[in-house]
Parts: C-alpha cells; sequence; structure tokens
C-alpha cells in the first residue's frame, strides 16, 4: 500500500476524547410463550405442534429411532434414507420433488446409527401436500431396484469423498478409540458393506423399522396447533404398526485413558479430539455442568479459545460442547492444529482442564455464561427452523416446550458453587481420552514425550 | 415484518433500520464497501485478514473485550469477507442493542491495530486456511481456484484467502493505511433489525456513531475486464480429493445495472440443477448417470455479494471412469435444449416457488435478515429490494431463462479440472 497520507495506527487507535464506557444493558423482554399441542396419536406417535407465525413457511422434523445391529444395518440404513423418497406406489422421484417444489419446499433424509431423521419445509398453505408426500413415503417408498443400485452407486462415491475429509476420519477414529464395535461407531457405512445392499433388504429395513411407536413428529410455524393434530392424525393414519421403533443398545460409559495418536501421513495439520462422560439435560445438575462448559470451551470467550487461538494462535477453531445420545451424554473437546503446535496445544488444552478444577470459574466468568447460555437460546429459537430443530433434539430425551421456557430460570438459578462443582466432577482431565489424528511421524516424539499418548490405529 | 427506513448521518454513515418485535432480539451489522477484490498486489487475503484485526481491541477495549462483551451480554457475532463488502454482526437479547452499537462506533472510530494482535492473526488466518483449504479434499473448489482462469487481472483473479507469503509480509503501516482509505463512515452502511424502537435507536445511533469523524469514501473503482476470448482452460491437483471434479465458469450480466438478466441466471441455475426434476440433475445424476453431484449457481459464495463481473458457475465431482469432457458435452447440450426451447410455466413456478420460500427462510433468522438488508443498502441502494425479489424472479419468462442459457457459451469460458493426487488417504 503506498498511500502515504494516512494516520499510523497509533494515531487510528486513540482520539481527543478517550475512552468511553460501555452501556449497561437495557431491560429484557422475555420470549413470547409458544402455543403448541404435544400429544400422542393413535398409531403411536408423539407429535408436537407449535405455533410461530413469523414468516408463512411451516418446518417439519420426524425422528425415528433406527438402532440396528446387524452386520450390514448401517449400510442399508444409508441406502434407504438415500432412496426413501425417489418414488412410492403413487408417485415417482420427479413426481415427488414437482409436488414439492410448487409449495417451495422439500424433505430430505438422514440417517444416523441412532435415527431416521426425515427434515421438511414449505410454504405453510402447503402443509397438507407436504404431509402427504411424508406420509406417501412413510407408507409406500417402493425402493424400485434401479433407483437402489443407482443411489448405492453414487453413496459409494461420496462415502470415498466423505473419508478424506479429517473431521471425518478424526470422527470415526475416535468412536472406534472410545467404543470399540458398538453400533454407534457406525456413522459412514463401508463402501463395501453398501455394495452388498440389495433392494429387498431396504424393503425389508422399512418395514421392520420405519414406525411410528416411539417416533416424534415436530411441526413448527404459521400453522393452528390443534388444528394439525386432527390433521396429521387423518393423513398418517396408515401408517401404523404394533411394534416400536427400534432404541439403539445403550453406550458404554467413556472412562478416562490414554490418547491415541492415529496417523494419517502428510496432513499438514492434526485433529485434537477429547471426552468424557457428561450428564443428560435431565440431571438436575445439568444446568450447573452446562455453565461448566461453556467456561471451559463452549463460547468464543472461554478458557480454551482465549488461551489457543487469541493468545497462542495455535488454532482457528477450538471448542468443548456435548453430544447427547440417548439417556446418556458425553462433552468433547474439539481443536485443529498445525504440525508444530500440535503437542503445545495439546498441553494446554489438557492444562485449561485442570485449571477448571482447581482454579474453577469465577463469579464473572459465571455471570458471562448464564447470560450467553440464556441470550443464545433465546436467538437460536427465534426462527422457525431453529426451534423446529431445538426442540427436535429436546423430545429425544422426552422433553418437550416446557423444559425449554423453564431452562433460562434454570440457568439463573445455578450457583457459582455449583458450577465450580460441575467442573470438579467431570472436567479432571484424568476423565477425558480421546485421539489425535496427523502426521504421526513428525507429531510422535513430543506428543508421546507428554505422556498419556500411544501410537497406533484405533479399535480392536 | 415492518417497513424498513434509511436515513445518514452528518459523517456519511448510511443506516438501515428494520423493525420486527415478534423475538426480544435484535441484530446489528457494519457493512464496509470493501472486499478482497481491493486488496493491493502483493497483499493477498488482506482484506480477511484485516477483518479478523477489527475484533482485537479499540480504544475503549482492551483485545478481547470485544468477544466477552457481546457474548457476556447474551450475543453472538462474527464477521466475514467477500468480494466487494465485508461485514459484520451481532446478534444479541434486545436490552443489549446499545452495547452493540457502541462497540462497533468505537471499532469504527479508533481500533487498535498492534503488531502483536496483527502476528497472532496471522497465525490464525494460516489455521484457517490450512482447515478450509490445504487439508481438505477440495478446499477452495471452486471459489479459489475458478477465478484465476476465469479472470486476467489481479482484483478478479487472485486468491482472497491469500498466500502465505503475502499475509506474513503484511505491515502495520498496511494495516493503517487499509483502515484509513476504506474503513470510513462515509463507506459504510450500518443495519438494525429486530426487537426495537426506531426512534430510541435513531437517537442511540446518533450518540454513538455521530462524532466519529468524516472521512471521504474512496472512488469507485471499476473491476471491469473483457470475458474469455475463448474457452479457457486450468488444472488443479488435489492432494486429499478421491474423485476427480470440475468447475465451469462464466460471465453475468451485471448484478446491479441489469438486475433483471442476473435473476434470469438465478432462474436458469434453479432449472439446472435445483431438485431432482432439474435438468441437469435428471440427465447427469440419474439417467446417464455421469456424476455424483452438480450445481449450479451466481456467485462463488451465492448471489449478491459482488458487483460486476460476477461469476456463473457449474461444478460437479464425477467418476475416474467418465471424462470431464463427457460431463462437459452433456452441459453444453442441455444448455442449448433450454436455449432453443423455453422451459414451461411449471418448470419456472418450481424455482420461483423454493426461492421464494428460501428468502422467507432466510429472513426469518435475524442474522441473515440484517446481513442482507445491509449488503442491499450497499450494493443497490435499496435495502427493501430484497423483499421485492420473489415477484421480480417470478416476472422472469421462459424466453429470458432460454436467453441466459445461450449466453453461456462454450467459446467463453473457464474450465478448471481438478484431478485427485491418488493415494493420498
Amino acid at each position: 500500500m503506498t498511500s502515504v497520507d494516512h494516520r499510523s495506527a497509533e494515531e487510528i487507535g486513540r482520539t481527543a476524547t478517550g475512552p468511553r464506557p460501555v452501556p449497561e444493558l437495557g431491560a429484557q423482554k422475555a420470549a413470547a410463550d409458544l402455543s403448541h399441542v404435544d400429544t400422542v396419536l393413535s398409531n403411536g406417535l408423539r407429535l408436537l405442534a407449535v405455533r410461530k407465525p413469523t414468516v408463512p413457511l411451516v418446518e417439519l422434523r420426524l425422528r425415528i429411532p433406527f438402532g440396528g445391529t446387524a452386520p450390514l444395518h448401517a449400510a442399508t440404513a444409508e441406502v434407504l434414507a438415500e432412496t426413501m423418497l425417489t418414488g412410492t406406489a403413487r408417485r415417482d422421484r420427479i413426481e415427488i420433488d414437482t409436488e414439492l417444489a410448487l409449495i417451495g419446499g422439500e424433505l430430505d433424509t438422514v440417517v444416523d446409527p441412532e435415527r431416521l431423521t426425515i427434515s421438511g419445509n414449505g410454504l405453510a398453505a402447503g402443509l397438507p401436500t407436504l404431509l402427504d408426500v411424508l406420509a406417501d413415503a412413510l407408507t409406500a417408498a417402493s425402493y424400485v431396484d434401479d433407483e437402489v443400485a443407482r443411489e448405492s452407486a453414487r453413496l459409494v462415491e461420496r462415502l470415498a469423498v466423505s473419508r478424506t475429509q479429517p473431521r471425518v476420519i478424526a470422527r470415526e477414529a475416535l468412536l472406534r478409540h472410545v467404543y470399540g464395535d458398538h453400533p454407534a461407531t457406525r456413522e459412514v457405512p463401508q463402501a463395501a458393506d453398501v455394495e452388498q445392499v440389495t433392494p429387498e433388504a431396504v424393503r425389508a429395513l422399512h418395514t421392520a423399522s420405519v414406525l411410528p411407536r416411539g417416533s416424534v413428529l415436530v411441526i413448527v410455524g404459521d400453522i393452528d396447533p390443534e388444528r394439525i393434530a386432527a390433521d396429521v392424525e387423518r393423513v398418517l393414519g396408515g401408517w401404523s404398526s404394533d411394534a416400536s421403533a427400534v432404541v439403539m443398545p445403550g453406550l458404554p460409559e467413556v472412562t478416562g485413558g490414554d490418547l491415541l495418536l492415529v496417523p494419517r501421513a502428510g496432513a499438514v495439520q492434526s485433529q485434537i479430539r477429547l471426552i468424557a462422560q457428561s450428564l443428560p439435560r435431565t440431571d438436575p445438575r445439568y444446568a450447573a455442568l452446562q455453565l461448566a462448559n461453556m467456561t471451559y470451551g463452549g463460547y468464543f470467550s472461554s478458557r480454551l479459545v482465549e488461551n489457543i487461538r487469541e493468545d497462542k494462535g495455535y488454532t482457528y477453531s477450538a471448542h468443548s460442547g456435548f453430544e447427547f445420545t440417548g439417556t446418556t451424554a458425553t462433552v468433547g473437546v474439539d481443536a485443529d492444529t498445525a504440525n508444530e503446535v500440535t503437542a503445545a496445544a495439546l498441553l494446554e488444552t489438557r492444562y485449561e482442564l485442570g485449571r477448571l478444577v482447581v482454579v474453577p470459574p469465577t463469579a464473572e466468568e459465571v455471570e458471562s455464561v448464564r447470560q450467553y447460555a440464556v441470550g443464545s437460546l433465546l436467538t437460536a429459537t427465534s426462527s422457525q427452523a431453529g426451534l423446529a430443530s431445538q426442540l427436535a433434539a429436546l423430545t429425544a430425551a422426552g422433553l418437550g416446550v416446557e423444559w425449554l421456557a423453564e431452562h433460562p430460570e434454570r440457568v439463573a438459578a445455578v450457583t457459582v458453587e455449583e458450577v465450580a462443582q460441575a467442573a470438579l466432577d467431570f472436567f479432571a482431565p484424568a476423565r477425558f481420552t480421546g485421539v489425535v489424528v496427523g502426521d504421526a511421524e513428525t507429531l510422535a516424539p513430543r506428543l508421546t514425550a507428554l505422556g498419556g499418548v500411544i501410537v497406533g490405529e484405533p479399535g480392536k | 415484518m415492518a417497513e424498513t427506513s434509511r436515513f445518514t448521518l452528518h459523517n456519511g454513515l448510511r443506516v438501515v433500520l428494520a423493525p420486527d418485535p415478534t423475538a426480544p432480539v435484535v441484530g446489528v451489522a457494519v457493512h464496509y464497501d470493501v472486499g478482497f477484490r481491493s486488496e493491493p498486489e502483493g497483499r493477498t487475503g488482506f482484506a480477511h485478514l484485516f477483518e479478523h484485526l477489527m475484533f482485537q481491541g479499540s480504544e475503549s477495549l482492551e483485545k478481547l473485550a470485544h468477544f466477552k462483551i457481546v457474548q457476556s451480554s447474551g450475543g453472538t457475532f462474527n464477521g466475514s469477507t467477500h468480494p466487494d463488502y465485508t461485514d459484520y454482526y451481532e446478534v444479541l437479547p434486545s436490552a443489549a442493542l446499545e452495547r452493540a452499537l457502541f462497540l462497533e462506533a468505537d471499532r469504527m472510530r479508533a481500533p487498535k491495530l498492534t503488531r502483536e494482535n496483527l502476528a497472532n492473526q496471522i497465525d490464525v488466518v494460516k489455521e484457517e486456511i490450512r482447515l478450509n483449504v490445504l487439508n481438505r479434499p477440495y478446499g477452495g473448489f471452486p471459489w479459489i481456484l475458478l477465478p484465476p482462469v476465469l479472470y486476467s487481472t489481479f482484483p478478479n483473479a487472485h486468491n482472497g484467502y491469500g498466500d502465505f507469503t503475502d499475509l506474513e509480509q503484511a505491515s502495520l503501516d498496511d494495516c493503517a493505511a487499509f483502515f484509513d482509505t476504506y474503513y470510513s463512515p462515509a463507506n459504510a452502511v450500518l443495519t438494525v433489525a429486530g426487537d426495537f424502537e426506531p426512534d430510541r435507536a435513531r437517537d442511540l445511533i446518533e450518540k454513538h456513531f455521530g462524532d466519529v469523524p468524516h472521512r471521504p469514501a474512496p472512488p469507485k473503482r471499476s473491476f471491469a475486464e473483457p470475458p474469455p476470448a475463448g474457452e479457457v482452460r486450468g488444472h488443479h491437483t488435489d492432494p486429499h480429493a478421491p474423485l476427480p471434479a470440475l468447475a465451469v465458469g462464466y460471465r453475468m450480466p451485471d448484478p446491479v445495472g441489469e438486475l433483471d438478466a442476473y435473476l434470469a441466471n438465478l432462474v436458469l441455475a434453479g432449472v439446472l440443477t435445483d431438485g431432482d426434476g432439474s435438468r441437469l440433475q435428471q440427465r447427469l445424476v440419474h439417467r446417464e448417470p455421469l456424476v455424483t453431484d452438480i450445481g449450479a449457481g451466481a456467485g462463488l459464495f451465492g448471489p449478491f455479494e459482488a458487483r460486476d463481473p460476477d461469476t456463473f458457475s457449474i461444478t460437479a465431482i464425477h467418476s475416474p471412469d467418465v471424462s470431464a469432457e463427457r460431463v462437459l458435452t452433456a452441459v453444453d447440450e442441455e444448455l442449448e435444449k433450454l436455449a432453443a426451447t423455453p422451459p414451461d410455466a411449471q418448470e419456472l413456478a418450481k424455482v420461483t416457488a423454493r426461492w421464494s420460500a428460501s428468502l422467507h427462510a432466510e429472513h426469518d433468522r435475524l442474522m441473515s435478515r440484517t446481513l442482507s438488508l445491509g449488503a442491499f443498502e450497499l450494493l443497490y441502494g435499496d435495502p427493501s429490494l430484497v423483499s421485492r425479489l420473489p415477484d421480480r424472479m417470478a416476472a422472469v419468462t421462459g424466453e429470458d431463462v432460454a436467453a441466459a442459457a445461450k449466453a453461456l457459451r462454450p467459446d467463453s469460458r473457464a474450465v478448471l479440472l481438478v484431478e485427485p493426487e491418488g493415494g493420498a488417504k
């Protein structure tokens, strides 16, 4: 930059009047009450319908427990998710897409080891069409041979792409290191398994597992909840079974232990992933633990981010957060770092765990995370899509609108001592295990010298 | 949503107010009229690096205080760098409106640019680039890789994330010059959206921003350059990618001066790749099938984030058994078909209904709405244009789409071929 007539950096950073005080916060209004219906339909499906008329749209989330222990379950479930909306007895693939498009809508299916999720949205006036197409797919998806073959082939290519993503590699390594061969580790199926999946197997899995009993449908938007309940009862009435949707076997408790350095030759960056047992939202100590976690690494102003990003520049993003599975929960810590600083970043990450325990969150730190916990929940649930996703997550634990409405009070009631106790009980470094994925040749000497790190491939 | 209103402070700062009381949250954004197309030669990535520095303290706030104040008020924040603008934004409980205005005003008036923070943020940005580009399959595809093939002048062609050598050479004086040139109130737009009283907001804005001294906005630069005279090709070897990929880049109508023609290109993109029933999805993914995934769109980060020249792109990931030529031939044939026979009313209705719904959804997220209003004020001088876009889109005819398809000519485009290095895990 050659411009000469500019101020110096020092001149830019000061004014004649000097620094100014930060304004006080004003009075905060509470979020509006959400008028809703939370009921179980005659086919066993739980329906949670919430009125939120901010825009003339509707958001829908259907979560079907979808556990399975068969060797090909993950691959078959993945093919099912990819082909469920490719045709029914009444509509072919293009007709499904056309009907949805004309109401500005979409339906998507995603499967993980715990559940099959169908997400949809569209103009509120198009809700009857959205529900009709959904009911059609649930009761009459046809999985014709050539759609299954073609989507399987595409899936194999996508899996190849997915398995080159460092975060996918790290996630798989972490799960295998911690849970061995538990079905929860099969988030991304093996390409060889997908190639073995037959249309008959997909149809059989649909019949056995796409079930209303134990599933939850969340609808949020510019709707009348009372009327929706009757509509859904009518439209989804044909979707019925005496059996219940299949819940994934519970996860074993995570116990602390060595970190595994998983080799990825030539990588220019490493993935650090730690994990420890935590508490579900239903536990009375959850709110305190939530605040302890935020103080550690759960938001940008946390100790971890200030240390390894803003002070030392080791990483672009560092983060800690909960993962809720069935009736249990874990807390995970992740950061991606350049090879030269990976060992130093791990050292600081563990140091901050230890420090959270022995130098517990101060009153000021707790006030900051308390405001953030309440405010970010307000922001996240201020849109239809955000509210629908938040509620869908809560329903997995049997919770609903009431929990969401009461959570600010729970957070407000947490004491500094309770946060310190939660930190002591759940963030001790010895409770954690995990993986570092990276160029082992470069990383091993320093990482193993730190102690508690061994080199190897995950899973036995 | 209530009506938006606009006014300009004495120092030239343009303000957009968009009240909406449906949730007790408020969004505040400042858009500066400078993006990576304006950065000087030898300083690739500078606009983005500077964005990081704007969070590192000001006359009233120590390093880290910005983050702490936003978050301890219950808010979330971020910033992002685009070809023609850089935005900074926060969404907070409405009780924190004045704080958010204070924070943006304080760093507009007197950011603290220090050598230590510059060095630290160069490290952070390098990690960001490793994360998003260097250590990831298809990193920077196509937004970093396609422009140098399609464009020939530095502003349009260079890497907006930056080369490590350029980033490392950035000096404090570069930062000072950049700030004084581009970060004047007269070169910025402040947007406030959500739960607030317009009259009170106006007073607070005057109180906090009113005494930021005026500096003239820099003269508007043209980044015009002729479209390629033939088909130009580029190759990139990706050490992490398992499958080959290609991106085709075309020049588009001026997004500001020829808005309706630009919108016809958006509809065209939808007709080509939006949904299972779209032309290219049907043929290349389902019928033949030649590719794993295909997408088309205006703007390399999405539409309405750049002035002229802007890029229409088609990207695909395909199996090694399928040649890039087969994919290109199929794309060209589908474009020719559209050019000869315009899409019918239902095909257009599908695209415009989805567009209209997605615009509603975008505006239901306060952060997106705030950013979109600010960007439209900055680029178009008209934030309310956003709400008229669905009607403008719906007015696009089949003939307009056919004309847009005809303009995507094989003899004036860029083709980028991404080849896997092979064997990399």
